[in-house]
């Protein structure tokens, strides 16, 4: 099993859940983040008073799948996600030891 | 007629006359006090998420501690007839009511547009009340300038020593016709010296005093909701017809003129300012929108009955422009006006206090020598105008200096790194104003549990 973690932009996430729906994606986790990569922060202007701000709202996506999903669930977020402009975001990828069902109590993918 | 009809019919007028007056002299005491909040918000939303109830408390805060003042003994002090300086104490606790206001004669047929200024038409009491929202205002507006750093009591004992020794004097000098700079015929219809002038001053003189916020400049101080600025602003505007037409004391054709040009010069203000930013920063802003109104208000505060609207469009997109520029100069000086009092609030009163010099007209306000220099009335009345600014900007900047450094040096007004990093309202009130959490600003915790007593539940 792996874990996808996807940081988008904010108004992507309804074309990315769409998306990962018409794969039969069955649950995914989303937080909101901030950060910054080569596109850096931006300036917002009050009274003339410039500040600098470093850290740009992001929307974090995590979901598990089984190593065989992976690369379609990869390449459909990417394609969802994309606007082809600075700040679109990254994908990683890693792997996942185990998974538990809190109410079944089962493991491994059958938990998924 | 015989002249018992007529006696009897202008008894008739005159109580009409008095009635309405009364009437909308007590709404307007109702819409000046909601501009309190109502900077409270405009304030509130511009500060740190962590410092937004502070900000609020000192606001709601003057509106305790002036009402109860005034009662006692500001409003005499204020509004009584001892000496040109001082109103001295004969209407403490309000005794005396029956008793004509001081230098206002008792008025019994009042020819409402023509009445000269000293005849009031209105009751001694309600006069106390529309005043009252004056004084509550006052204070509160230097809030702006200082915020984020400020110890809670240390404000309170600086509001209740300023409300008398700063704020009740200068009312006396500028508003009883008792006072020294009314009796030289310096003009101010709302309060752009006695108000605006005076807490621009005097908010400049305690950031002083307390030293500039940690970080500033330089750190980002971006404001935590603009919504909150905007409704301010919203309220305020709505207010200040009460602050503005009501200070005619009468309800007349001259309180129209007032109410006109307080919205006249507003919204050119607020294009004033605004274009000012698209030209200098390249948008125009939601906060520039709402600090150009601001702007207007003040500055047509002294003027708004004595111009024409033709003369508030000018004195407006002055106002806007100047003020908006006039945001630059705190961070030349080094002086961390936080919320930029200086630039607004003195920079719009002294401004709209002068104006008239240029812009007044005997046409709006019968019976006073009022023309200005380009109503062909010379320079005379900008002269008397320049006089009242010095002398309130002066003493209202000196004596709050003194008064700010003298509690400063008994209880240490300012707020410790610490406490100024944690945030006023967790540090002086123990609340927090939002259950949510956000990155850098607030302190909420996202896991909180209640507890609650026994009879706390009952």
């Amino acid at each position: 099993m792996k874990l996808v973690t996807a940081v988008i932009k904010p108004f992507k996430l309804e074309d990315v859940k769409a998306a990962l729906e018409s794969l039969g994606v069955h649950g995914l986790t989303i937080s909101e983040v901030q950060g910054f990569g080569r596109q850096k922060g931006h300036t917002e202007v009050y009274r003339g008073a410039e500040y600098k701000v470093d850290f740009v709202p992001k929307i974090k996506i995590e979901i598990i799948a089984d190593d065989t999903a992976v690369e379609e669930l990869v390449t459909t977020i990417a394609t969802a996600a994309q606007t082809g402009k600075i700040g679109d975001g990254k994908i990683w990828v890693l792997p996942v030891e185990t998974v538990v069902r809190v109410r079944t109590g089962e493991r491994g993918s059958d938990a998924l | 007629m015989n002249p018992d009809q007529l006696k009897e019919l202008q008894n008739g007028i005159a109580s009409a006359a008095g009635v309405g007056s009364t009437a909308w002299i007590l709404a307007a005491s109702a819409l000046v006090l909601l501009m309190t909040p109502g900077l409270a918000f405009f304030y509130g939303g511009m500060v740190r998420s962590k410092n937004v109830l502070g900000m609020l408390m000192q606001n709601f805060f003057c509106i305790g501690v002036v009402s109860v003042l005034w009662v006692l003994i500001g409003y005499s002090i204020a509004f009584g007839g001892s000496n040109q300086i001082f109103g001295g104490f004969h209407f403490a606790l309000l005794n005396h009511m029956s008793e004509a206001v001081p230098g206002y004669a008792e008025v019994t047929f009042p020819a409402p547009y023509e009445s000269n200024s000293l005849a009031q038409v209105i009751p001694p009491i309600v006069f106390v009340a529309f005043q009252l929202m004056f004084a509550i205002i006052t204070p509160a507006l230097i809030t702006g300038a200082t915020a984020d750093r400020w110890k809670f009591g240390a404000f309170a004992v600086f509001v209740t020593i300023w409300s008398l020794v700063v704020y009740s004097p200068i009312a006396h000098w500028v508003f009883s016709p008792e006072g020294w700079l009314f009796k030289k015929g310096a003009e101010d219809f709302a309060g752009g010296t006695v108000v605006h002038a005076n807490a621009g001053a005097a908010a400049i003189a305690v950031a002083l005093v307390l030293g500039r916020r940690k970080g500033w400049p330089g750190t980002s101080f971006r404001p935590h909701n603009l919504p909150f600025v905007l409704l301010g602003t919203g309220l305020l505007w709505f207010g200040w017809f009460g602050f503005n037409a009501g200070s005619e004391l009468a309800a007349d054709t001259r309180s129209g003129f007032a109410f006109v040009n307080t919205n006249t010069a507003t919204a050119a203000a607020m294009l004033g300012w605004l274009f000012v930013e698209k030209i200098r920063d390249g948008k125009a802003t939601t906060l520039g929108a709402a600090s150009g109104a601001v702007a207007g208000l003040v500055a047509i505060t002294p003027a708004c009955g004595f111009v024409s609207p033709a003369g508030s469009i000018a004195i407006g997109l002055i106002a806007g422009a100047v003020c908006a520029l006039a945001t630059a100069i705190k961070g030349k000086v080094g002086i961390d006006d936080a919320l930029d009092v200086g630039a607004v609030h003195l920079v719009g009163g002294v401004l709209g206090a002068l104006l008239i010099g240029f812009f007044g007209t005997g046409d709006v306000a019968p019976g006073y020598s009022v023309d200005g220099i380009f109503y062909g009335g010379g320079a005379s009345l900008l002269g008397k105008q320049a006089l009242a600014v010095v002398s309130v900007v002066a003493y209202s900047f000196v004596a709050t200096f003194i008064i700010a450094f003298a509690i400063d040096k008994i209880y240490k007004m300012r707020l410790s790194p610490d406490e100024e990093q944690e945030g006023m309202d967790f540090v002086l009130h123990g609340e927090t104003a939002y259950e949510f959490t956000s990155l850098g600003g607030g302190s909420a915790s996202l896991l909180s549990t209640a507890t609650t007593t026994e009879e706390g539940q009952a």
